[in-house]
């Protein structure tokens, strides 16, 4: 009899320390291949750096990330989300790039019971009325960093923006975020081929408007034609360009080189912020990997930390679905921008600054801080989100 | 539209004409000659720009850059045909292309493990970094002069070659039939190894060409292959004549038409253009065979 009880409670006991040894399953479904295929490697190195800052572990526990590369295709990112959460058991999806893709798989895993925490693609979709108790944004909603520029650049005094981006629908939010923002005359608004490689009639154009300055959303290998046939055509001299973060980051500037300098930027992070959360990264960043983050990669570490940070006070126990909301709605944990905290949308309320695109001392191309631009900046869908609460 | 402007917009059509045309060239040539669809004719534009910008950032000289571009790919290009690519002549077109995408694959894997995933740095040699004033209110980017010139010059050059030598002839005999050609005693297996060398040259050169105003970037050849593809339909395939029309074509209604329509419009444009012509003359505006 006292044999049986023993092997019971060993038996229970081997339960017991196996469901708390059960690791956390992440779900990275990112672009990894294509023409964003820079992309997906950048978030994913970031995030691999933030999990081991946290000693490979969510709050005590172990993690398991299982990658998966959506090529950009809505279809396929969805196929993945599927396979993830439901035969892989994934309790989080995370790494998206494409809003988009975004958009196609978010739906599906969050009815099949996962947590969708975006560390790059700022759907407006969720940041208003479609807001969800379990998705959460780290990075930004798309329309911010525009708004934030119209916005900076109106209070300056100018008075003419000429604007251009892709005929696609970041695109377009980006450049309606732009003129919310900013107040003067809009003399030219130019939606190009997505993927165009030329834009030398554009550029004619451009030049033959006589703007005071040039706002340009262009992802990827878009934007670094744009701006290195922008300075080839001579009108950096006369006409400033400015662009959000992602158009004028490190994913791009080695490719760009010296056409990118004097190009303002607006930034939520970037590479040239002192506080110690941010030095660190850097250094380890560039330790491991052998080159410069980008906001990409900034992202995808907090977004690391952001989950460590929740899971750890709940004891790890991610399956109480509840209190991992309320642990992600309250969390505080030490970011690379300084001050985080999350919006009644799940969307971040943070601070916006202005870089310049210089030279460092080393010779590398860097965007310098200039100076803030906005104090915790809401995105404005967050009024038409009814968030159920987590009680 | 103000006259500096048009002149500016229709140098900015030639300028794309000429460089469509440069990748046109082989991947006609190969189409007409050899009966070979190949889609990895973007991959030797894209190992061009890579070459060259490799060997420009490494020696600091953008000529010797470009010189081994043009070596390498047209070596690349010789050992296509001989180790995979004359297997597939006398296969069918579905063959092909499957073989074709699957060498793009290989290039684009193959040039991210070598080159990395980041797009990679490409500048302009100093001198040819600005623009050249032109006229009252129009400046022109140096370096798009200097396309332009070179464009015109290996196409009149190549034009010469195929028109007007007993090799061009031997080619010419080769696309208009390649069992008679044999049958007169024509060594056809060389003009094969030669002419896709030289398409793929060609490739190169367009490819390290584009490198300083473009992105060079794992991948960057399939979108050029696309706007290739329209231009050797329209001009008939096996025709250099027809592809050089036809490129300045393209060049010219993509550039008005990206200005002047709407954005939806303006890209459908040299599509609607293709649609047109094809409707009007089915096998091109110059076709080769009979």
């Amino acid at each position: 009899m006292r044999h049986l009880l023993l092997a019971t409670v060993f038996a229970l006991s081997s339960i017991v320390s196996a469901q708390a040894a059960d690791p956390i399953k992440v779900g990275f479904i990112s672009t990894f291949s294509g023409l964003g295929g820079s992309l997906g490697q950048e978030l994913l190195d970031g995030f691999n750096l933030g999990l081991e800052s946290t000693g490979g572990q969510f709050g005590g526990r172990k993690v398991e990330v299982v990658q998966g590369d959506d090529q950009a295709k809505p279809d396929v990112g969805r196929q993945l989300a599927d396979k993830m959460v439901e035969s892989d058991h994934a309790q989080i999806i995370t790494g998206v790039v494409f809003s988009n893709v975004m958009l196609a798989l978010a739906k599906p895993s969050l009815d099949a019971g996962a947590f969708v925490i975006s560390a790059n693609a700022g759907l407006s979709q969720y940041a208003g009325k479609q807001c969800n108790p379990h998705y959460f944004t780290v990075s930004f909603q798309n329309d911010t960093p525009a708004e934030v520029m119209g916005a900076y650049l109106a209070s300056k005094g100018v008075k003419k923006m000429y604007i251009v981006a892709p005929n696609y629908p970041a695109g377009k939010d980006s450049l309606a975020g732009f003129k919310r923002g900013f107040k003067g005359e809009i003399v030219g608004e130019v939606y190009t081929t997505f993927g165009q490689l030329d834009y030398a009639a554009e550029l004619a154009q451009i030049r033959a408007a006589k703007p005071d300055g040039l706002y340009f959303f262009l992802p990827g290998g878009m934007g670094i034609n744009f701006v290195k046939q922008y300075a080839q055509a001579g009108l950096k001299a006369d006409i400033p360009l400015y662009g959000p973060s992602f158009s004028l980051d490190q994913t791009v500037l080695p490719a760009m080189g010296d056409a990118a300098l004097g190009a303002f930027a607006s930034n939520f992070w970037s590479e040239s912020f002192q506080n110690p959360t941010s030095v660190k990264f850097v250094m380890d960043f560039e330790a491991k990997y052998h080159r410069i983050p980008s906001p990409y990669a900034a992202q995808s570490y907090d977004t690391a930390r952001l989950l460590d940070a929740a899971l750890k006070t709940i004891g790890g126990k991610i399956e109480d679905k509840k209190a991992f909301q309320k642990a992600l709605e309250t969390v505080k944990f030490d970011t690379v921008r300084g001050k985080f905290r999350f919006n009644t949308n799940h969307y971040p309320i943070q601070d916006y600054y202005l870089t310049e695109i210089t030279k460092n001392d080393k010779g590398q191309i860097v965007m310098a801080l200039r100076g803030q631009m906005a104090t915790n900046s809401v995105d404005t869908f967050a009024e038409q989100c009814q968030m159920p609460s987590a009680e | 539209m103000t006259l500096p402007l048009l002149i500016e917009q229709t140098l900015n059509g030639i300028q794309l004409g000429v460089m469509l045309f440069l990748m046109s060239a082989g991947l006609t040539l190969v189409f007409g000659i050899m009966n070979l669809i190949n889609l990895a004719h973007g991959s030797l534009y894209m190992l061009g720009a890579f070459v060259a910008a490799s060997v420009a950032s490494l020696t600091g000289y953008f000529v010797v850059g470009a010189i081994v571009a043009v070596i390498v790919t047209a070596a690349a290009g010789a050992l296509l045909e001989v180790a995979l690519l004359r297997r597939f002549y006398r296969r069918t077109h579905l063959d092909q292309v499957l073989v074709t995408f699957g060498l793009i694959l290989v290039f684009n894997e193959g040039a991210r493990q070598i080159w990395g995933g980041v797009p990679l740095r490409f500048s302009l040699p100093a001198g040819l970094d600005g623009s050249v004033h032109l006229w009252s209110g129009l400046d022109y980017p140096a370096f798009r002069l200097v396309i332009l010139g070179v464009g015109l010059v290996v196409g009149l050059l190549l034009y010469a070659v195929i028109m007007r030598t007993r090799i061009g002839m031997w080619v010419r005999a080769g696309a208009s039939n390649r069992t008679m050609a044999a049958a007169m005693g024509v060594n056809v297996e060389m003009i094969f190894i030669g002419v896709f060398a030289a398409g793929a040259a060609l490739a190169g050169l367009a490819g390290l060409m584009a490198g300083p105003i473009l992105a060079v970037q794992v991948g960057m050849g399939e979108p050029v292959l696309i706007l290739c593809l329209v231009v050797t339909v329209i001009g008939g395939i096996g025709s250099i004549n027809g592809a050089l029309v036809a490129a300045l074509a393209i060049g010219l209604i993509d550039t008005f038409g990206r200005v002047l329509l709407s954005p939806a419009l303006g890209s459908m444009a040299i599509f609607v253009a293709m649609a047109a012509i094809l409707a009007w003359r089915p096998k091109g505006l110059f076709p080769v065979h009979g």
